[in-house]
């Protein structure tokens, strides 16, 4: 029988290293593939991942591993997709997960057909989940690894993708891949995680809605929740909904970010109470298998809790109200019975704010 | 492995991997020494001298040995302009030209120069009525590629020159001339050039060295300051074992080229001829007659390289499509692009290049392998 063929798509990282490592160690024909995701040369931006760095730690893990290795060139697909949504979110006030929207239209779309192309049976990733085949359908679990679990940015996955999708060290926690690396010799053991935009550069969000997000760049009114200015803002571009920090107003208490308005370009702060969101309205909803009934957990931050709610259409109604949810951003299902299991996920459309309390 | 990327770079002649064993063991010395070391290895670059300069139709004391065919490209480029400074600002390049040359010159915009694009035609030449017309009084170095890398196609420099020369008789020609060497007989004087650009390892020597031919009396600036090696043209020791070998590989190109031409000529049309057996509407980027024997560009429409070029790669061959960037992603060629080709045709370039050591079986396994690779990339394009 031929041997099974997989792609790597390596990053750069230690994650994606291990991963083909241990695809290669499991008896697979492997090709690891580096994607391409800007146009120019790429020397001098991004940072996470997919600069010219990372791309030569990739190919030297490539040669190291004894498999051949490719830069494969997605720049004007990833601009046409992913940063064009990420872009048009910024300008509409929104809070997109470009992560989230590049496992959807990138890895899982386009780099599943190029893998198909090259007629590899497994296109496989450094993500922190788990695949598993129970009952005649294919399960997506969070990685045994709490703190790096990555479920929650491949909501977006079916059946027909889970089918050829590999998660090599979903299986392991974090020291574990480290350890391999070590072992193995991988010069990534040791890179720090990354945690940004890959395509912003040293994570600097602010210079990055400068130069590439002028429309967002444009000052206006901070509003309090009575319609009062109480200060001006540097462009919405710069705000999230949750935020306290950077405001620049002194209001004698503590206010947040409650809402973002780029009609006209006003973002609005209250009391940490009015973050309290009763239920969600999703868009893009995607299911794993047969979309769940009744009762599902919650996320929708990358590495926030799971809170408990009852789904109903597109409608989220959460138990108790969570806080500070905000339009564009994703939010992942997990099973109400086994927590650990992804469900699907959609984006968040509208948010219906829980009535305030009132303060003692 | 069926290796088709001879313009990338060739395999390395056993005479000359034989030669540069032997410098490197046993002529060791600097060549700038005084005593009968360094003495011996001077002899030994002299030598080498010779033999290039004979291979290209140049005097020995034309030939300034480069650490490649960029280094001899931007010395030609920075080291002609700035010496010629006080003529004039403009210079002169064609669409197509590698980036050794376009970069170059582009970095030459930074000290006030001006650089002029010639177009090429579609059919890969140069008009030589297209490269007068861009020259202007102040013009002090032409730049046009004696047999362009990707598509293969040969100019005509001797017209050229001649109408260069017609606009301004004080503007120099440059030629990068790194595809030509063991691809065509090269006579510099005959093709009247100021400047020729070479690299070893296109013509079966090692890589890391190159000559740029400066005609006499012509002057040209270092690029490169330090030891005063190559009549102050470019300072640093000598590679002097690979020098050798560069002697060598252009002995031998500039002996065989007429053989190699006419063998490789006939593999390429067979190659040709089954490629569109495979696939009747492919398209061959640049003219068949003007062209190094060896060059083969085909666009296939409806495909993309880039899937071509793993997939044929996983079944052993090697070829090559586009432009690699700094990272190895591939983008669209400009070369492609300057002959007018669109671009979501460029996207399915193939380029074989076949030279010494190609074979039937070679052309064979590519016809094996193409017409699942096509249906594959058709998938994805």
């Amino acid at each position: 029988m031929p041997r099974r063929k997989a792609l790597v798509a390596m990053s750069g990282g230690v994650d994606s290293s291990v991963a083909a490592a241990l695809l290669v160690d499991a008896g697979y024909d492997v090709t690891g593939v580096m994607l391409k995701l800007w146009k120019g040369d790429g020397a001098n931006l991004g940072s996470g991942c997919c600069n010219l760095g990372a791309a030569e730690d990739a190919r030297r893990v490539a040669d190291a591993l004894s498999i051949p290795f490719y830069v494969l060139n997605f720049a004007e697909h990833f601009e046409a997709t992913v940063r064009r949504d990420f872009h048009e979110e910024y300008l509409a006030g929104r809070t997109p997960n470009p992560c989230v929207r590049c496992n959807h239209w990138v890895k899982f779309d386009a780099l599943l057909d190029k893998a198909d192309a090259l007629g590899a049976d497994a296109l496989a990733t450094g993500h922190y989940a788990r695949v598993d085949h129970a009952g005649g359908r294919y399960r997506l679990r969070r990685g045994v690894d709490p703190t790096k679990d990555q479920s929650y940015v491949l909501w977006m996955l079916t059946q027909r993708q889970l089918a050829r999708c590999l998660f090599p060290v979903g299986v392991q926690d974090k020291a574990t891949t480290r350890a391999i690396a070590e072992e193995l010799g991988l010069r990534t053991a040791h890179k720090p995680d990354s945690q940004e935009i890959c395509f912003v550069r040293d994570g600097d969000f602010d210079a990055y809605v400068g130069e590439s997000l002028p429309g967002a760049a444009v000052p206006g009114p901070i509003l309090d929740v009575d319609g009062e200015v109480v200060g001006s803002h540097r462009g919405i571009g710069r705000y999230t909904i949750g935020q306290r920090k950077g405001l620049g107003i002194a209001l004698g208490r503590p206010v947040f970010v409650t809402s973002i308005d780029a009609a006209s370009n006003a973002i609005t702060v209250g009391d940490r109470g009015d973050l309290a969101t009763a239920e969600v309205t999703l868009t893009e909803l995607s299911f794993v298998s047969a979309p769940p009934e009744g009762r599902v957990l919650v996320q929708y931050r990358a590495h926030g809790d799971a809170y408990p709610a009852t789904i109903d259409g597109t409608s989220l109604r959460f138990d108790v109200p969570v806080e500070a949810a905000a339009p564009g951003q994703s939010a992942a299902l997990y099973s109400i019975h086994d927590p650990d299991e992804l469900v699907g996920g959609g984006i968040i459309q509208s948010t219906v704010p829980a009535i305030k309390t009132p303060v003692g | 492995m069926h290796y088709l990327d001879h313009a990338a770079t060739t395999p390395v002649l056993p005479e000359v991997a034989d030669e540069i064993l032997r410098v490197t063991t046993s002529d060791f010395g600097n060549p700038s020494s005084v005593h009968a070391a360094g003495r011996r290895a001077k002899a030994v670059v002299e030598d080498a001298r010779d033999r290039v300069a004979a291979a290209v139709g140049a005097s020995p004391g034309e030939i300034v040995f480069t650490g490649g065919g960029t280094e001899a490209d931007n010395l030609a480029i920075k080291g002609a302009t700035h010496k010629r400074r006080g003529d004039g600002n403009h210079v002169v390049v064609t669409a197509f030209e590698h980036h050794a040359v376009l970069d170059a010159a582009r970095a030459l915009t930074q000290s006030g120069f001006e650089v002029t694009k010639v177009p090429v035609e579609p059919d890969g030449s140069v008009d030589p009525h297209r490269v007068a017309e861009a020259v202007r009084p102040s013009t002090v170095l032409v730049s046009v590629m004696t047999v362009n890398n990707e598509i293969g196609t040969i100019q005509d420099l001797a017209a050229i020159g001649e109408a260069v020369r017609a606009a301004n008789p004080r503007a120099l020609v440059h030629t990068d001339a790194v595809q030509a060497l063991g691809n065509l007989p090269v006579d510099l004087h005959a093709w009247g050039v100021a400047l020729a650009a070479f690299a070893a390892h296109k013509a079966g020597g090692p890589k890391g060295v190159g000559a740029l031919f400066v005609r006499a009396p012509v002057a040209v600036e270092p690029v490169l300051h330090g030891g005063g090696q190559e009549r102050g043209l470019r300072s640093g020791t000598h590679n002097v074992a690979g020098i050798a070998g560069f002697g060598v590989a252009a002995e031998i190109a500039a002996k065989e080229v007429h053989e190699k031409s006419e063998r490789v000529g006939a593999l390429r049309d067979r190659l040709l001829d089954g490629i569109r057996g495979i696939v009747p509407d492919v398209v061959v980027n640049g003219g068949l007659v003007d062209r190094v024997a060896g060059n083969l560009n085909v666009c296939i429409p409806g495909t993309d390289g880039e899937t071509m070029l793993l997939l044929l790669d996983a079944a052993g061959i090697a070829c090559s499509s586009g432009s690699a960037c700094a990272s190895g992603a591939l983008d669209p060629s400009h070369v492609l692009l300057a002959l007018g080709v669109p671009k979501k045709l460029a996207k399915g370039s193939l380029r074989f290049s076949l030279g010494r050591t190609s074979t039937d079986e070679d052309v064979d396994a590519v016809l094996a392998a193409l017409p699942e690779v096509v249906e594959r990339a058709r998938k994805v394009a």
